[in-house]
């Protein structure tokens, strides 16, 4: 027995059809308490699918998924009890108020009815949602519909929250807004699952991400273990002339003492570096006798390393 | 001794975790019930409305319109063989028009719902994350859906007394036979609306009325008794593959048994067989659409 709280070994799922779908190729993940695990990876990669079967709403070809020790596939119902999910589009009761969305949830999770009031007026508070409760959710804007959502879904205290992909859709200042209001499960105890496809989000919100490609985890590591692991601190982009020697250039600059890496990239090199006084003014003095047009610098993003790990943008 | 006790402790476990399951599975289902009734009390204007304007214009035009109209009767095909029956035409209807009022709510409360929340709002898919079986939340439609259907159907009553020209003449023989039929046609018409929600893609919801509804309305012996189908023996064995027959012949015989009626024990049979059938249809086609 582990004690990862979610606890997901050798998934698979393949759609049966004409051409059989693979969805979910191998996937192991365990999950401790309390933390806030992040499943990044482009549209398409297999992390809605991952989310669909430890949340009981797909059933998997192989593996298992153990939610709170409880087995999703064989104990669906009671599996239920221990999570929260908040799907990627808004499930919202549209015949019931904001309050009447949360009280009928936790009637629905065995709360009596002295109970479900009050933890109702609790989440109105939390969420700042106490000037819009007689609304109906069509009257929400997306921000405020997501966090309805979210508070919905933690009404009857489960262990773990997942959230598929929460901020699409979500205008930049609704999203920090949403990070906010997921940070602060963190005071009860709520262990958060999300997926996402913005490095940004995975990187302010996540202690663990695993990133996930053609339904395969590729790396599993804190957020600045994985930027650490690009190699350097610093990212020196240089555009250089269609002519330039750029072989004999990055010998070079391998050769000036901060550089940890270089690579070719379509227009030029990529520089990888520590941070050190004085080295991007050499790095462009050399650069400079080989045609240099132009140069960027970057700090590694979880992006850098999804385009180390696939050769693919995030977007793509 | 010890390995005994071991023995009855876990059984024990087992049982008081089994009663905790069912507690919670209760309770999930009743609170599923206390939304719908919740809602349906917010609408209960256009609900009588929906399940009261097809009985009551039904009734105003064949039973006092056309028997005030100069050669009504003869307007009125069924009007004589009504009379020839031992009843007026209105006999005809109130059995009848019971019997489409429970099949159109079943469509209304469940199978329209289900094809918005399948489609447009996914609203199923909270729902479906209740602490309970998936097949629970459908069984609480049918059940739901069930107690609109014999609302539905006790609104016929009244409407039934005062609309027609010449009086209806009901009669009740049987209170038992009378509830059975009620309960098994009211869950039957909510299955049924379970199997056409989850086997009509939700885009082609509306062509529903024409294909499903008006047909078996028709030919489900709603304005007609089934014995007077004889002449058009093809016809009388071929309805009987509609389940509304029985809904009808079912009220026919604990209501108005004066006009000819199927055997009670072969309404029964065939009410109890179909509602197996389409509730088992009906799962079958809920898990399918929303576990993948």
């Amino acid at each position: 027995m582990s004690d990862a709280i979610v606890d997901i070994r050798g998934l698979r799922k393949v759609y049966t059809g004409k051409v059989p779908v693979t969805a979910v190729d191998g996937i192991d993940l365990q999950v401790r308490p309390g933390e806030l695990y992040g499943l990044l990876g482009p549209n398409g990669a297999g992390k809605t699918t991952t989310i669909s079967i430890a949340t009981t709403r797909a059933v998997p070809t192989a593996g298992d998924a153990r939610i709170a020790g409880v087995d999703v596939v064989k104990h669906p119902a009671i599996a239920r009890r221990a999570m929260g999910v908040v799907p990627q589009y808004n499930t919202l009761d549209r015949s019931c108020t904001v309050a009447e969305n949360i009280r009928f949830h936790c009637l629905y999770f065995g709360m009596s009815g002295v109970e479900a009031r009050r933890r109702t007026a609790e989440l109105l508070e939390q969420f700042r949602l106490h000037d819009r409760a007689s609304a109906y959710p069509q009257q929400l804007s997306g921000g405020l519909a997501q966090r309805l959502q979210i508070a919905r879904a933690i009404a009857h205290h489960p262990r773990v929250l997942f959230l598929d992909e929460p901020s699409a859709g979500l205008d930049p200042q609704s999203r920090i807004a949403m990070w906010d209001a997921v940070r602060a499960l963190r005071a009860e105890d709520i262990t958060v699952v999300l997926t996402t496809h913005y490095m940004e989000e995975a990187d302010a919100l996540c202690d663990r991400v695993a990133i996930i490609d053609h339904g395969r985890i590729l790396v599993e590591d804190t957020p600045s273990a994985l930027k650490a692991s690009v190699g350097g601190d610093k990212l020196y982009d240089l555009r250089l002339g269609e002519t330039a020697d750029r072989a004999r250039l990055a010998e070079q600059l391998r050769e000036l003492t901060g550089v940890t890496g270089v690579e070719p990239t379509e227009s030029g090199l990529r520089v990888l570096a520590q941070t050190r006084e004085g080295l991007l003014p050499q790095v462009i003095t050399t650069a400079n006798t080989y045609g240099l047009r132009d140069v960027t610098t970057a700090e590694p993003t979880l992006e850098t390393v999804f385009i180390r790990l696939t050769g693919r943008d995030l977007r793509e | 001794m010890s390995e005994d006790s071991d023995v009855a402790i876990a059984v024990a476990a087992r049982e008081v975790k089994a009663a905790g399951r069912r507690a919670s599975y209760t309770r999930a289902f009743l609170g599923l019930m206390l939304r719908d009734l919740f809602v349906l009390r917010r609408e209960v204007g256009p609900f009588l409305v929906r399940v009261g304007m097809n009985p009551l214009l039904f009734l105003f035009v064949f039973t006092y319109v056309m028997p005030h109209m100069s050669g009504g009767a003869a307007l009125n095909p069924t009007a004589n063989m009504a009379a020839a029956g031992g009843g007026s035409f209105g006999t005809v209807l109130l059995p009848g028009l019971m019997a489409v009022a429970i099949m159109f709510s079943g469509i209304a409360a469940v199978a329209l719902p289900l094809a918005q929340e399948f489609g447009i709002t996914r609203e199923i898919d909270d729902r479906v994350m209740c602490p309970l079986p998936i097949g629970a939340v459908a069984i609480e439609k049918i059940v739901f859906s069930a107690m609109q259907s014999i609302v539905a159907a006790a609104i016929v009553f009244p409407l039934a007394y005062y609309v027609p020209s010449t009086p209806v003449s009901a009669h009740v023989s049987s209170w038992p036979f009378l509830i059975a039929v009620l309960v098994l046609a009211s869950l039957l018409s909510g299955a049924l609306g379970l199997t056409i929600g989850t086997s009509v893609q939700p885009k082609q919801i509306g062509l529903v009325f024409g294909v499903v509804v008006v047909p078996i309305t028709f030919l489900g012996c709603v304005y007609y008794p089934w014995a007077a189908l004889g002449h058009l023996k093809w016809l009388q064995y071929g309805v009987l593959v509609n389940p509304i027959v029985y809904i009808s012949e079912g009220l026919r015989a604990a209501l108005t048994p004066t006009m000819g009626h199927m055997p009670d024990w072969m309404i029964l049979v065939l009410l109890t067989f179909f509602l197996a059938l389409l509730t088992w249809l009906g799962l079958r086609g809920f898990r399918r659409r929303v576990v993948s």
